[in-house]
């Protein structure tokens, strides 16, 4: 494979799809000549991409190419590895989340993220969305805590199933119930930005369906960002796609273009599935 | 699992929505081109001639749709079945406006000349390709394959009568030579108006397909 040229469309008077805004407003996350080095290696070579609020954006490419890395980068989760440095921008409404006094906390309250595994913790449905409401001071009067928990079970499309037992064990939900309670928790804390890192690949079909249709359906309040190596799931969900490749991103435009008609061979030869 | 396929659902009843409206202004245009050859207006007729850019436009659009909603919800079963007919569905009904503009054509030479005769057939041709095309479209919106195949029952008529208008003016050209520019341009109606119960035909073979997998095309005993 030659080199691929990164390739950052102009956005602007691009017919936008049904109910998408408008694309020439500013960017809700912006990345600008990012690079990202565990210990010698490079992982994430020159990303710049501009994200739009309030639509859908997948991150897509063979195992490695740095998408997850890369989505990680958006709220700083990759400082807790050691050994890794970051160079270059991650622009937040404007704010760049690698600048000085940036209180890391508050970055990944505005930036929620929702992992591959279901992670919830080992109380009940209730206390686990409530957690991230009290720890961050949010919880206010009981009836007031009551209220944003049934808000977000409810944006999780979760609440209609779990009304009734809300104080049994998270850990005794049905694995997608569990990923969704994980949205849920995300959401409890009012963030702007959801990151989501292969959210349905542990779930059987119709599971995944039912996230795949949260994720439509969130996206008028939220901006969401997901990493997925299921082509066909960024196809269905998403409204701009990012093709990465070797660290690099190769390509990055509205979704029904990258999958019908693609600019780059080498995006070509990856959604054809002639490579990855 | 309502919710869970509410996205893809509403992008084919959109689809769905454009395919109807695109039957609708074709079936408009045969109307209107039969209306302006029987009453010999040059300004209806005028008009199905000039008419046909918002056909063509909803064809480039629903091919889009259909193109895109397979690319990106790789569809399954029934909802492949709708898909691809509808594909089918929009060729034929571009082909029904196609069509229409020539019948305009012809009704325009037509109304130079003197009337050849009553026009009876014809008219009567003319309500029968719209109504099938009518019936196909409904049996599509309504998944009524019973009422597809009453439009596949129907192509018989058509074709029988086609073969009535063209003996009937085969005597009038014998008879006066005069006629036969005419004649011939009722010819080609009638012509122009079994293929658009050809293409209504298709339509009904679509939709049979569409709801029960099954193939009925070229496959006249299959239709009893």
């Amino acid at each position: 494979m030659s080199n691929p040229t990164t390739r950052v469309p102009s956005l602007a008077g691009v017919a936008a799809r049904a109910g998408q805004p408008a694309v020439d407003q500013p960017p809700k996350i912006e990345a600008d000549r990012l690079n990202f080095f565990y210990g010698d290696s490079r992982a994430l070579q020159d990303i710049s991409v501009r994200i739009q609020p309030n639509v859908v954006t997948a991150f897509i490419g063979p195992s490695g190419c740095g998408k997850s890395t890369f989505l990680r980068t958006l709220n700083r989760m990759n400082d807790i590895i050691p050994g890794t440095r970051v160079d270059g921008r991650v622009l937040i409404d404007g704010t760049d989340v690698y600048g000085a006094g940036i209180d890391v906390v508050a970055l990944r309250q505005r930036v929620g993220m929702v992992f591959q595994k279901s992670n919830p913790f080992p109380k009940s449905i209730f206390e686990n969305v409530a957690y991230g409401l009290r720890i961050n001071g949010l919880a206010g009067s009981r009836s007031d805590l009551e209220g944003r928990v049934e808000q977000s079970l409810q944006h999780a499309a979760l609440w209609d199933e779990v009304k009734d037992r809300l104080h049994d064990s998270a850990l005794a939900m049905s694995g997608g119930q569990q990923q969704r309670l994980c949205i849920a928790r995300a959401l409890a804390v009012q963030p702007d930005i959801l990151l989501m890192d292969e959210p349905a690949s542990a779930l059987d079909p119709i599971a995944t369906q039912r996230i795949e249709e949260l994720i439509y359906s969130l996206k008028n309040t939220y901006t969401i960002v997901i990493v997925t190596h299921n082509m066909q799931q960024a196809a269905r969900v998403s409204d701009y796609t990012a093709f990465f490749w070797l660290g690099r991103l190769v390509e990055y435009d509205r979704t029904d273009k990258i999958f019908t008609n693609p600019g780059e061979k080498l995006t070509e030869d990856y959604v054809t599935g002639r490579f990855g | 699992m309502e919710r869970a396929v509410r996205h893809f659902q509403e992008e084919l009843e959109a689809l769905q929505v454009r395919l109807l409206e695109m039957g609708g202004l074709a079936e408009e245009r045969v109307r209107a081109a039969i209306h302006g050859l029987v009453t010999r207006d040059s300004g209806v007729v005028e008009k199905v001639l000039r008419g046909d850019e918002p056909i063509n436009e909803l064809h480039i659009e629903i091919d889009n749709r259909c193109f895109t909603l397979l690319a990106l919800h790789q569809p399954m079963a029934t909802d492949l079945r709708a898909i691809v007919s509808a594909v089918k569905i929009n060729t034929d009904l571009e082909r029904v406006g196609d069509l229409a503009v020539n019948i305009a054509e012809a009704a325009t030479r037509y109304a130079m000349h003197p009337p050849v005769k009553r026009l009876i057939d014809i008219p009567q041709m003319g309500d029968i390709a719209q109504a099938m095309l009518h019936d196909a479209l409904d049996s599509f919106v309504r998944r009524d394959t019973r009422l597809a195949q009453q439009v596949l029952d129907q192509d018989d008529l058509l074709d029988g009568l086609k073969t009535q208008v063209f003996r009937e003016l085969l005597t009038y050209m014998l008879h006066d030579p005069g006629t036969v520019e005419p004649a011939l341009d009722l010819i080609l109606i009638s012509r122009h108006l079994e293929r658009i119960g050809d293409h209504a035909t298709n339509i009904a073979e679509d939709v049979i397909f569409m709801v029960s997998a099954r193939d009925v095309r070229h496959h006249p005993p299959a239709r009893s």
